[in-house]
């Protein structure tokens, strides 16, 4: 198959997925099929492409040309090809979960959830894959219609009063980002992204002031940077897989993606600090990061605490990507993948005891560790690795982060996320304690969830400690991470704890 | 036979016009039949001339043989020619569309109905053609009064609705001829290019700036700018759907046309043109976010539609009075797929409103099942008026927000993304209830008769057609209809 | 000729007319006054193309062998193109009245106040 057209391939199969599996609506079995086959031939067509974007090939195609001088193209680069992988990846094991949830809490309208995922993972793709911010923003709008169904999947007034506010902030957004891009396009006619910026002296100050408050009003909006945050705690709403989907796969890591792509492939960093932005956003992150970390302690249903904990960890990401030396960009690039996991690991133990006991309140967790134990080892697992412990995945990013943030010269960061870290604990251990020590539950019967959700989230769980130990593990995706760093800041040499590459 | 096609595209639905009344009687689906082939000849025309002209240049018809400027003649550039091609080809799916609709009817009430509508089209296609300002009134008047009577059809509120119509109408109509009457007073011709040619000494004459006056705002009446909008909304509510779909889609903007004809290319935007075409930048200004507004406060879907009609009017004419490249590239690429996109939603609403009868906001529970290719061409439009990528909707937003950037208009762009913002809210609370609000009572799926779907289906196509594609638009033709030479003035 | 002078009378009559229609247009609340109002519009834009053709010592503009100077006959061209205003002038009416019929079979009147009202009642 012709490399420069991978890409393409990737995001048009999940498409041809939605269309069979909207056919094959009457056949539960033939229809979740399609999904398992266009997860497992997308994450294929990604993986196909690691060995070539490594080698330092270029995978660029410029398809319909739709605007003047600007084309929808898409384009394989280390960045983009990192975040393709992490969502082709969990999305094959999300589709094994949902099929487990799906039917065992007997869910309707499962067609129209499976072919929606497929659309908004299609859309994922062409974020992940786009060369300039035009085919981003198209593929960006199509993942918010795509999960907007998703959202509202239960149809009653809760869920479509959570759908409005979710299309309410992120179409917003969407025209903030409209209005950036075809500034943009006025600014720099034709640019694609690229490492390093593209807007340096190409305007006033002032022009570049308003915008970045657009871009970034764009972007933030799903990158859940507070105050824009608020639609985020109320999708939760939706079904389970939908939040795992949503706050470790597509949305909110698009977000992020998009904050990274506007800081180092368009603004770059210089422009930004010559501005003053790059303090105001590091600044507006580190609140986050603790603001959000505060509030999760405040909240005693589990999907909710979740949402909170995503929204400090996203936070970490973009302090990372803004702080401005290697180590805080590789660090925040990873942490995508890292946090990825290990949440989604966290929203399949939510779902999983919401299936057994029909209740997501932590209070109702007592003695529920010792009847459910591989969902409760994977979520202390998650939980440990968020809050950075050693030996799972989460200590990499984040170990990578306190070096940035030192080798920057602002070591109030690097005391935020030691900060965040325990505070990390401190809405974590709560749960881990009521399940395993709390009184109930001893001696009775197993009510661990059935297979389809339990392999899943234990993969999840493994894969957390696999690229703890090794990350450059698979892919190579740590590996990628600095590649891309090294494209951006050039003479840069990877490193894996602060010493040797 | 080709040389003539500037008076055929004109003459053929005339004729037709006159002979379906009579096959009427004799065989319905004949006189249909007419109808449409004589539609399609028009269509057939204007492509031949639109090709023509972009090779060769603007065409100089003389109407009878007798030149210029004592004889009538029509002139057709690339804008004329694409015009042109626009109103005939909005005008067959509305014909096809209308077939089940009159179904009921008499055989003499059908042949009056094909005939007042070939008689509007007739209409239409002189104002866009013609090269002589009088000769523009004349087809003004005669695409009005077939309207007034199309419009009338509807029952005893579009009675109502279209008496007020008719005075309304009449005064812009008025207005207009005593413009051209003042314009013919002190160049003592009517032909536009001569008229160009006289005026080019007497910009400051009291008497231009009468008539610049009377006619600006004759055709503003006529195209609905706010506040002189108050005609519109009764009006394209209570027109039986295949109407609506034609003139909502059309009508409005031939007058829009024949303000930037006239205002543009015939009097140069020199001294009260330029004044005139500034007045009707800040009316389109607040007439964008009036629109928007007054639409969102409907509940009613075709009243909603007919403010957002006042509101996208609006924005043709701002990007017409902003004046760079680009922002007149967004009016006129506006014009089109406004059209597309009006047009279908228009025919969805009405055959929902033919088959259910309901046309309430609160009435569409549940109606993405109930008829789903009709909601799903309405869904394919509203997110077009909505301006999501890659339907053409969002083509045209870019190039008039690119062109509000261009003239560093802020106020403009502004105006541009809170109409979009309210026109995102107010589509999509149809979608909503539509697709996702559970209905109570589980109804049976009723889906329209093909002739009504063809239409509807092929138009929402067309928009996501025209987006994907709109570059060939805009380098192979729509570049080529921009006026040349004229400096616009600037707030 | 300055605005006071006799020879710009007509142009007063004009605007009177115009003045006239318009109001009525919009201050009469019978329908067929408005219709008759319109009408009256009408007239006063025709009589101003009709003035514009005028000269002095000008006679009416048919070929009579015995005049030769194109000069000494009005000039014919805004006469021409008042009698197809007037035709326009005339079909309008027609269309207006037969709305007006329809109307009035309806509601039993042509006051603008008690259609209406009728309308809000029966909405």
């Amino acid at each position: 198959m012709v490399m420069t057209h991978r890409p393409l391939l990737a995001i048009l199969l999940p498409l041809c997925a939605a269309g069979l599996i909207l056919c094959t609506g009457r056949r539960p079995n033939l229809r979740d099929t399609w999904t398992f086959l266009a997860a497992g031939g997308q994450c294929a067509l990604v993986l196909s492409l690691v060995p070539a974007v490594v080698a330092g090939q270029v995978v660029d195609t410029a398809y319909v040309e739709l605007l003047p001088g600007l084309a929808l193209q898409l384009r394989a680069d280390p960045f983009g090809l990192l975040f393709a992988l992490l969502a082709s990846g969990l999305w094959c094991l999300t589709s094994l979960y949902a099929v487990g949830y799906m039917r065992a809490g007997q869910y309707p309208r499962q067609t129209g959830y499976f072919a929606c995922v497929a659309v908004a993972l299609s859309a994922t793709l062409g974020v992940a894959f786009a060369a300039n911010l035009l085919t981003f923003f198209v593929f960006y709008e199509l993942l918010t219609l795509a999960t907007y169904p998703l959202v509202v999947h239960r149809r009653d007034a809760e869920a479509l009063a959570a759908g409005r506010k979710y299309l309410a902030y992120t179409l917003g957004a969407g025209q903030c980002l409209l209005l950036a891009l075809v500034w943009l396009q006025h600014l720099v006619p034709g640019a694609t992204f690229q490492p390093g910026g593209v807007l340096a002296g190409k305007a006033a100050p002032g022009v570049l002031v308003a915008l970045c408050l657009l871009g970034f009003l764009g972007v933030g909006v799903k990158a859940a940077l507070m105050p824009l945050h608020g639609w985020l705690p109320a999708a939760m709403v939706a079904p389970t897989p939908v939040s795992a989907l949503l706050h470790a796969v597509a949305v909110v890591k698009a977000g992020t993606f998009g904050c990274i792509r506007l800081l180092h492939y368009v603004f770059g960093l210089d422009v930004l600090q010559a501005l003053g932005a790059d303090m105001v956003l590091a600044s507006v992150a580190g609140a986050t990061i603790l603001l959000a970390s505060v509030r999760a302690l405040g909240e005693s249903h589990l999907k909710r605490r979740l949402a909170y904990s995503t929204v400090s960890h996203l936070a970490y990401i973009v302090l990372g990507a803004v702080l401005g030396s290697p180590a805080a960009l590789a660090g925040a690039m990873f942490h995508m993948v890292a946090h990825g996991c290990m949440k989604i690991t966290l929203f399949f133990c939510a779902g999983a005891i919401d299936i057994q006991i029909h209740r997501l309140d932590i209070a109702t967790f007592a003695g529920l560790g010792r009847q459910m134990p591989i969902t409760f080892g994977a979520l202390t697992l998650g939980a440990l690795g968020l809050a950075g412990t050693p030996l799972c995945v989460g200590f990499i990013s984040k170990w990578q982060l306190g070096l940035g943030a030192l080798q920057a010269g602002h070591a109030v960061f690097l005391g935020i996320l030691v900060l965040s870290g325990l505070l990390n604990l401190a809405y974590f251990l709560p749960i881990l304690l009521t399940a395993f020590f709390g009184p109930g539950g001893s001696g009775a019967p197993s009510r661990e969830a059935r297979a389809l959700m339990w392999m899943p989230l234990a993969l999840t769980a493994v894969l957390s400690v696999v690229l703890g130990i090794a990350p450059n593990a698979g892919p190579g995706l740590y590996h990628l991470a600095w590649q891309a760093v090294g494209q951006i800041m050039p003479g840069t040499a990877p490193m894996l704890l602060g010493g040797a590459p | 036979m080709t040389a003539h096609v500037p008076a055929l595209l004109v003459v053929l639905p005339l004729l037709a016009a006159v002979l379906v009344p009579l096959l009427a009687l004799r065989s319905v689906p004949l006189a249909q039949l007419i109808a449409m082939l004589s539609v399609g000849g028009v269509i057939l025309g204007a492509g031949l001339a639109l090709r023509r002209v972009l090779i060769h240049g603007t065409w100089h018809y003389a109407l009878g043989g007798w030149a210029p400027p004592w004889g009538i003649e029509y002139v057709i550039d690339p804008l004329a020619a694409g015009m042109a091609l626009l109103i005939s080809s909005m005008a067959l799916p509305a014909l096809l569309y209308a077939g089940p609709v009159v179904a009921a009817w008499s055989a003499g009430q059908v042949g009056a109905f094909y005939s007042l509508f070939l008689l509007l089209v007739t209409g239409l296609l002189g104002m866009v053609v013609t090269g002589d300002v009088f000769n523009l009134y004349v087809f003004l008047e005669i695409s009005s009064l077939a309207a007034y009577a199309l419009l009338a059809t509807g029952g005893i509120r579009a009675v109502v609705a279209t008496f007020r119509y008719l005075l309304i109408g009449t005064i812009a109509a008025t207005f207009y001829l005593l413009g051209v009457g003042y314009l013919y007073a002190i160049t003592g011709t009517l032909n536009m290019a001569d008229l160009t040619a006289q005026l080019a000494t007497l910009h400051t004459s009291s008497a231009f700036v009468v008539a610049v006056a009377f006619l600006a705002i004759g055709l503003a009446i006529k195209a609905a700018l706010f506040p002189l909008h108050a005609w519109l909304p009764d009006v394209y509510t209570y027109a039986p759907a295949p109407v609506s779909g034609f003139i909502a889609a059309v009508m409005a903007k031939v007058s829009v046309y024949a303000l930037l004809r006239l205002l543009v290319f015939v009097l140069r935007a020199e001294g009260a043109a330029g004044q005139a075409l500034l007045l009707l930048h800040w009316a389109a200004v607040v007439a964008v976010l009036a629109g928007a507004l007054l639409a969102l406060a409907q509940q009613d879907l075709r009243r909603m539609l007919a403010y957002s009609s006042v509101g996208q009017m609006a924005t043709i004419v701002l990007g017409i009075t902003l004046g760079t490249p680009a922002a007149l590239l967004g009016a006129l690429l506006h014009m089109l797929n406004h059209a597309v996109m009006k047009g279908c939603l228009f025919l969805a609403l009405g055959g929902v409103q033919w088959r259910t009868g309901q046309v309430q906001l609160a009435d569409f529970v549940g109606m993405g099942q109930r008829m789903p290719l009709t909601m799903a061409a309405f869904g394919v439009a509203a997110a077009s008026m909505i301006g999501l990528p890659p339907t053409a909707g969002f083509f045209s937003k870019w190039y008039l927000l690119t062109g509000a950037l261009e003239a560093q208009d802020w106020l403009a762009v502004l105006v541009l993304v809170g109409s979009s913002v309210l026109s995102l809210i107010y589509f999509f609370r149809v979608l909503e209830v539509a697709y996702f609000r559970q209905p109570g009572v589980q109804a049976l799926q009723r889906e329209l008769p093909w002739r009504m779907l063809t239409p509807m289906v092929v138009l929402a196509t067309l928009v996501v057609l025209l987006g994907v594609w709109n570059q060939v638009i805009v380098t192979q033709v729509l570049q080529y209809a921009l006026p040349h030479g004229v400096a616009w003035p600037r707030t | 000729m300055g605005m006071l002078s006799l020879g710009a009378l007509h142009y007063w009559l004009v605007a009177c007319l115009l003045l006239i229609g318009l109001h009525s247009m919009l201050a009469q609340r019978n329908l067929l006054k408005k219709l008759m109002a319109m009408n009256i519009m009408q007239v006063a834009v025709i009589v101003f193309f009709i003035a514009l053709a005028a000269k002095t010592g000008g006679t009416v503009p048919i070929d009579t062998p015995s005049i030769k100077q194109v000069d000494a006959y009005i000039n014919p061209l805004p006469h021409a193109l008042m009698l197809t205003a007037i035709v326009v002038g005339v079909s309008t009416t027609g269309v207006a009245l037969a709305l007006l019929i329809r109307l009035y079979r309806r509601y039993g009147t042509l006051e603008e106040p008690e259609v209406l009202a009728q309308l809000m009642e029966s909405a």
